[in-house]
């Protein structure tokens, strides 16, 4: 194992994160509180309790996920697209890196972020609305493998990108709307009988559920089903990464 | 392709030995076809050949940036498939490109290229290399705030930054001024000095010519020649005589026909072609049958014919 390399990955990756502070942290955060302002106050006001929670505390866990599956996937698309994109992607290859330490390095920098922002998000949150937290182990569960899992993917997608266009259609078409429609500010249960099923098919729908069970102890589908759901989701991930590097796909000619 | 075995009182360990290597890309162009090559240790081997020729392609594959289609590598007896990370641990690879995170500063970015080749940090050695490379006033300096020429440093210090014992140069100077151009040799020398193997591609024959121990040339895919330097130029070098006439010939006397002249298309120069090597050059002859002839000359000078012309004689012979 190549741990110099990871590290050297991880480190220059973080780099990147802090040298853009305002683009990386700021920015999301902001945009972040403003859901919270728009939705959490001045909506949130006028609308009933669900399961006893306040909408404005409500939407925190949907609103975590926002963030973290848009920024975990950006962060890691972008940063391997970069260096495709510049070349110095053939440092990369010629260097005594494996597979695994590439990944290692990039995924691991880009989840740490999205990490950290989803707690600074849940701070901000906090001060909108009273937060509980029910079942924090859970909670830092989901927060992690919701990071890795999408990092992952977003790293695929920087690895299959050839272009900008193609680097932000997966986030702003699939990612986005899935997000929207997976209950992220309602509970599924407001839908007719048919929509439910069909929402049952989005993953999404999972992932934020499992977040908000761990903090209300109330969700739509059981918590059991989101891990199961978010673990073959990051298996999918894993499996679709060793093949890229196995035969060298969109890497090596 | 001519026989790459080299003599017998000549051989060294080979430190690279490449085998049958042959290269098809997805687009069905055949970029080497079946190359043979030894680099023996400590040398500095220049690769020449024409742009596209398939010198970038090699070096990659022995790199680890693009997959051979067929063939064997070997770099200090690691295979570079089976032993890929023993392999690529000893080489350090200066691209073609100005290929560089440019946001980083150049501190950062050598010691980058430390970590991901396996290596301990070490900011004496990435201090010693910035200083070997003039670079330690930029240290701080973001990448991009750099000049072309500096960019090109920075690649070298990247590239040296996980002690190599092996470097690959791939057409180190295109567009460096001469500064840089005598920089770097030095730096190449005193690397060489110290053990290290270098082989560099280059369409700049002078740099090879000054620079290399070996030469192979590289011609669509095909290694045409590989030849110790010295011997290159001795075996495919020619002089030649050129004399500028005070009046112009309209053709040459048919008592001159044995020394193949050539007459200019101006008919105000006439070039006379010898060997070096053969024991009387005929100079003194021509020269007597010339006033024969009663041509004189207004001035005349000789030139050798240098690693380029040799170059492109081989490149052009190739069918």
């Amino acid at each position: 194992m190549n741990l110099h390399a990871v590290r050297a990955i991880y480190v220059s990756e973080m780099a990147r994160t802090f040298r853009t502070l305002l683009q990386s942290i700021a920015s999301p955060v902001i945009s972040t509180s403003l859901y919270f302002v728009v939705f959490g106050g001045a909506i949130g006001s006028r609308m009933p309790e669900i399961d006893g929670v306040a909408y404005g505390a409500f939407i925190v866990p949907g609103l975590v996920m926002l963030l973290l599956l848009t920024e975990s996937i950006s962060n890691a698309s972008f940063g391997i697209y970069f260096p495709k994109f510049v070349g110095t992607i053939y440092e990369l290859l010629s260097a005594p890196v494996s597979a695994l330490e590439i990944v290692l390095g990039f995924v691991g920098a880009a989840a740490t972020k999205s990490i950290i922002l989803g707690l600074i998000v849940l701070l901000t949150a906090n001060l909108f609305v009273p937060l509980h937290i029910a079942h924090p182990l859970v909670m830092v569960l989901f927060l992690v493998l919701t990071s890795v899992t999408f990092s992952l993917f977003g790293f695929i997608i920087g690895i299959w990108a050839d272009g900008f266009e193609k680097l932000m259609v997966v986030p702003m078409l699939i990612v986005m709307p899935l997000t929207f429609l997976g209950g992220s500010f309602y509970s599924i249960q407001v839908l007719p009988p048919f929509w439910q099923t069909v929402t049952l098919f989005n993953p999404v729908v999972y992932l934020v559920n499992g977040f908000r069970w761990s903090f209300f102890g109330i969700a739509d589908v059981h918590v059991g089903h989101s891990l199961a759901m978010t673990f073959a989701f990051l298996g999918i991930c894993l499996a679709i990464v060793t093949w890229i590097f196995k035969t060298g796909y969109r890497l090596k000619a | 392709m001519s026989s790459n075995a080299p003599p017998a009182a000549a051989t060294a360990p080979a430190v690279i030995s490449v085998r049958s290597l042959r290269k098809t890309y997805a687009s069905g162009f055949e970029a080497l076809k079946g190359i043979d090559l030894d680099i023996r240790r400590g040398e500095i081997f220049a690769l020449l050949g024409p742009n596209g020729a398939g010198k970038t392609t090699l070096i990659s594959i022995i790199c680890g940036i693009v997959r051979a289609t067929s063939g064997t590598v070997t770099v200090d007896s690691h295979d570079i498939v089976g032993g890929w990370r023993a392999a690529r641990s000893q080489i350090g690879l200066v691209p073609q490109e100005l290929t560089i995170d440019t946001f980083d500063t150049v501190r950062a970015t050598a010691g980058f290229s430390r970590g991901l080749f396996g290596k301990r940090a070490s900011p004496a050695h990435i201090e010693k290399v910035l200083r070997d490379l003039s670079l330690w006033d930029k240290r701080d300096s973001k990448v991009m705030t750099l000049s072309g020429g500096m960019k090109r440093r920075v690649l070298i210090a990247k590239a040296l930054a996980h002690e190599p014992r092996i470097l690959f140069l791939d057409e180190p100077t295109a567009g460096v001024d001469v500064e840089l151009r005598r920089d770097m040799w030095d730096l190449v020398r005193a690397l060489r000095a110290s053990g290290v193997t270098i082989i560099l591609t280059t369409h700049y024959i002078a740099e090879a010519e000054e620079m290399a121990d070996r030469i192979g040339v590289v011609n669509r895919g095909e290694l045409v020649v590989v030849e110790d330097k010295a011997e290159l130029m001795r075996k495919l070098g020619r002089k030649q005589l050129i004399l500028q006439l005070p009046a112009r010939l309209e053709h040459i006397p048919d008592a001159l026909a044995a020394y193949r002249l050539e007459l200019s298309a101006d008919g105000s120069e006439l070039t006379y072609t010898y060997d070096t090597q053969s024991e009387r050059t005929g100079i003194t002859s021509l020269l007597d049958a010339l006033a024969e002839a009663g041509i004189g000359f207004r001035d005349l000078r000789t030139q050798e014919s240098s690693l380029e012309d040799i170059f492109v004689n081989l490149v052009r012979d190739q069918p």
